[in-house]
């Protein structure tokens, strides 16, 4: 870790897990594309989610100034971050917690493994969390003898269905009631072998499995939506009340949260609790907030811990341009809006953290320069649509753009400034000059002299006479060629505006207006 | 008042009759136009893709080409037929030139950040030229537009999100004679295109692109106008690789809304010598 010292100090540690596209995104997507009975999923639930929140959003007179709010505090809690943990840990140590800090995605899993191990258990139940599923934690334990079992409806279709979850609030939104069924009578232990798919029957079915499971788990382990410093406070946020019986009945709770979830006061939640709901489900208000501060003596769980998990979030906040990404409060309403999204589906971000919002955190999150994620920011048409919907106003139009100049710098050897002077020790290859280099370099040199355009531009009757008949280009070649895919390129015209107005301003030329649109 | 045209490198080179519109309008207001001759492009291909050094030449020329008639009073003040471009100049330049001095490319000027927000905070788009400053609130009665038949409007994202152009150019369009403007459908859905996104990601935009040709062909209406030619040229791309036609069998076409306001009477818009639109209510 310690290279040659430039005066500058190295950078964090980036994050692991489940957070790397294993493909890339054109790859992923292209085969998502073709899952007609996911598009049409996707389509219907993210425009239902999408009208819910305008509505809610809508009613609310304050809604901007609420937003520049939750942006203000998480602001303030990213700048005062090491303040802020310390004293997270003195007040949840003294009210008999105790914390537990984590590198990285490895050392969260042996804490947590260790704790369990502790209380004899091997079997837990989970709370929905993102933290836990960004580290792989399931899959960890599984490998070591303990089962984890999630009780989030949604959450369990996708572990019964060894699938992974497609979204980060509604796991399961590629699959239908059908499909849940056939998955809940192939999985579920003990399930009524007459069970249809009326979502009633589905839920019946998930309620009674899960009782079983709450009433006998030792051993709880959630993440966290807020940590309040002032207070040693944690806080989830859910809809089934299957949180507050993980949260409540077990002797022993364990939660992994991010370190980015801090805020600074008790009083910031107002904020975010009018923010989130609306934001996420369309709710006016969340269904069961749980709130909870140290153990309290004979009532909850007495054996209280939590794991601050790092994995590559200080590397994202040692990042000036990406850092506004660890504003997220994990709401989804970008991926709900985003036009990419709605096509392909969360799977093809390859990612725990799936649409707009992951395609930054992800890279942010591995180190912008690691080839795993590097076609992630440009899975986006930079529409916009995301960063009026946050909540907390990540911009993450402008998060796209500026990663995707690292992801270039980084591709030719130049490495991000961050990584010191040399400009070398980025870990990628100097890659060979792509089509795209050469076509953006030429058009770089062209571009920057109105003389040069207008010489080029004197080619334009050439250009022409490749259109057919019908005045339509139907096959380029080259990078071209995925333009013309699926798109005509209509007929140069025989002269440009350029060369149109130095002829009408020349005197002698005749009123060159006068002849309107022609060419 | 004296108005400098900022045609953008894709109009000039490929839809010169969308800044021949642009001038037709602005000169029928009375207002004198000025093509300041070094422009050429505003970066955002390369912005967009990532490429920031190539696009540092780029933008320093673009603020070149502009700030001296700024200063030497030649212009008041510049407009450009595109969302995305003004968005770019408006935003990215400084952006762009801020980079160059962080990462100490020789190339960085220290000066250009400043001198790319004077020139960004006199750059217009269109419709917001002709609605905040020109005082254009009657197509029909100011700029005698005119056009029969059907038309829809797509507002691309940039304009609609960056430039917050709002009502602005469905108002423009909603005054001009004979001209029956329809309502698209999901229209604050991003038609796909994206710059590079539509090469690097073809897949995912030509799904885009499709839900975008329906919405406009369920209008009926004959045309999609629109306020940036790179959308248009994506969306009519689309339309005219499906054929897609209205009831009368006429091709449905992509028209920027300066064409369409640029359209009178006397000298009326056509396509293939058809002066009409479908669909019209006429």
């Amino acid at each position: 870790m310690t290279a040659v010292s430039l005066g500058m100090p190295a950078l964090p540690p980036r994050g692991f897990g489940n957070i790397s596209a294993t493909e890339p995104f054109p790859k992923a997507a292209h085969r998502e594309l073709g899952n007609g009975q996911l598009r049409a999923n996707l389509g219907h639930a993210t425009h239902t989610i999408r009208d819910k929140r305008l509505r809610v959003v809508s009613e609310l007179p304050d809604w901007e100034a609420l937003r520049d709010a939750g942006s203000a505090i998480k602001t303030e809690a990213m700048s005062r971050l090491p303040e802020l943990l310390t004293q997270f840990e003195e007040q949840f140590t003294a009210r008999g917690g105790t914390v537990h800090w984590a590198r990285d995605a490895a050392e969260a899993n042996r804490i947590v493994e260790g704790l369990i191990r502790e209380t004899g258990s091997s079997e837990v139940v989970k709370v929905k969390s993102m933290a836990t599923q960004e580290i792989g934690l399931n899959e960890y334990l599984e490998e070591r003898g303990i089962s984890a079992i999630e009780t989030d409806l949604a959450e369990l279709i996708v572990q019964l269905g060894h699938d992974k979850p497609s979204h980060i609030l509604v796991p399961a939104i590629h699959k239908n009631r059908t499909e849940i069924r056939d998955i809940f009578l192939k999985e579920m232990p003990g399930v009524d072998r007459s069970l249809t798919d009326e979502p009633r029957r589905l839920a019946m079915a998930a309620r009674a499995h899960l009782r079983r499971k709450f009433l006998s788990a030792k051993v709880a382990i959630s993440g966290a939506n807020f940590g309040i410093a002032e207070t040693g406070t944690l806080g989830v946020v859910e809809s089934e009340g299957n949180g507050r019986m993980c949260l409540t009945l077990p002797e022993t709770l364990i939660t992994v949260m991010g370190i980015e979830k801090v805020l600074p006061r008790a009083q910031d939640l107002e904020v975010f609790m009018q923010l989130l709901p609306r934001s996420s489900t369309g709710e006016r208000m969340n269904p069961y907030t749980s709130l909870w501060t140290g153990a309290t003596p004979g009532d909850g769980p007495q054996n209280v811990h939590v794991v601050l998990l790092d994995n590559g979030r200080t590397r994202a906040l040692a990042d000036r341009h990406g850092r506004g990404a660890l504003h997220c409060i994990r709401c989804s309403a970008c991926m709900n809006v985003c036009p990419v999204y709605e096509r392909t589906g969360g799977h093809a971000y390859g990612s725990t953290y799936p649409g707009p919002i992951g395609a930054i955190l992800s890279p942010l999150l591995t180190g912008v320069e690691a080839e795993e994620n590097s076609s992630l920011p440009y899975a986006s048409s930079l529409c916009g649509a995301c960063f009026d919907a946050c909540p907390v106003k990540i911009n993450i139009p402008e998060i796209l753009v500026y990663l995707r100049g690292e992801d270039v710098e980084a591709k030719h050897g130049r490495g991000p400034a961050s990584s010191g002077a040399d400009g070398k020790s980025n870990g990628r290859r100097r890659a060979l000059p792509t089509q795209m280099d050469v076509a953006l370099g030429a058009a770089s040199w062209a571009l920057s002299s109105g003389d040069r355009l207008g010489l080029l531009e004197k080619g334009l009757p050439v250009a022409r006479a490749l259109a057919g008949r019908d005045g339509k280009i139907s096959r380029l070649p080259g990078l071209a060629a995925g333009w013309t895919q699926s798109r005509d390129v209509p007929a140069p015209p025989s002269e440009s505006f350029r060369s149109w107005w130095k002829k009408r301003a020349a005197p002698g030329e005749g009123d060159g207006a006068a002849r309107g649109g022609a060419e | 008042m004296k108005i400098a045209l900022f045609a953008t490198c894709i109009v000039d080179a490929m839809y010169p009759r969308v800044a021949q519109a642009t001038v037709q309008i602005l000169e029928r207001l009375g207002h004198e136009v000025v093509f300041p001759a070094g422009q050429a492009c505003c970066g955002q291909m390369h912005l967009n893709s990532g490429y920031f050094r190539e696009a540092l030449p780029v933008v320093e020329n673009h603020v070149r080409a502009f700030e001296s008639g700024f200063n030497s009073g030649e212009y008041d003040v510049a407009v450009a037929p595109s969302g995305s471009c003004v968005a770019s100049v408006k935003h990215q330049h400084a952006m762009v030139a801020r980079w160059a001095v962080e990462r100490g490319d020789k190339r960085a000027d220290a000066t250009l950040e400043a001198r790319a927000d004077a020139v960004g905070e006199r750059t217009y788009e269109l419709s917001q030229l002709l609605t905040d400053v020109l005082g254009v609130t009657d197509a029909a009665a100011q700029l005698g537009s005119y056009l029969p038949g059907a038309i829809t409007y797509h507002p691309s994202c940039h304009g609609m999100r960056l430039l917050r152009l709002g009502d602005r150019p469905l108002s423009l369009l909603r005054t001009v004679e004979a001209l029956n403007v329809v309502a698209l459908p999901e229209a604050d859905q991003c038609c796909g295109f994206g710059g590079t996104f539509s090469i690097k990601n073809a897949d995912v935009s030509s799904a885009m692109l499709a839900d975008k040709v329906e919405n406009i062909c369920g209008t009926g209406a004959g045309a999609c106008a629109g306020g940036d030619v790179s959308c248009l040229m994506h969306i009519g791309g689309g339309l005219s690789r499906e054929g897609r036609t209205t009831e009368s069998g006429a091709p449905v076409r992509t028209v920027h809304l300066a064409e369409v306001l640029a359209s009178t009477r006397e000298n009326p818009l056509s396509f293939d010598g058809a002066l009409a639109l479908a669909g019209g209510a006429r």
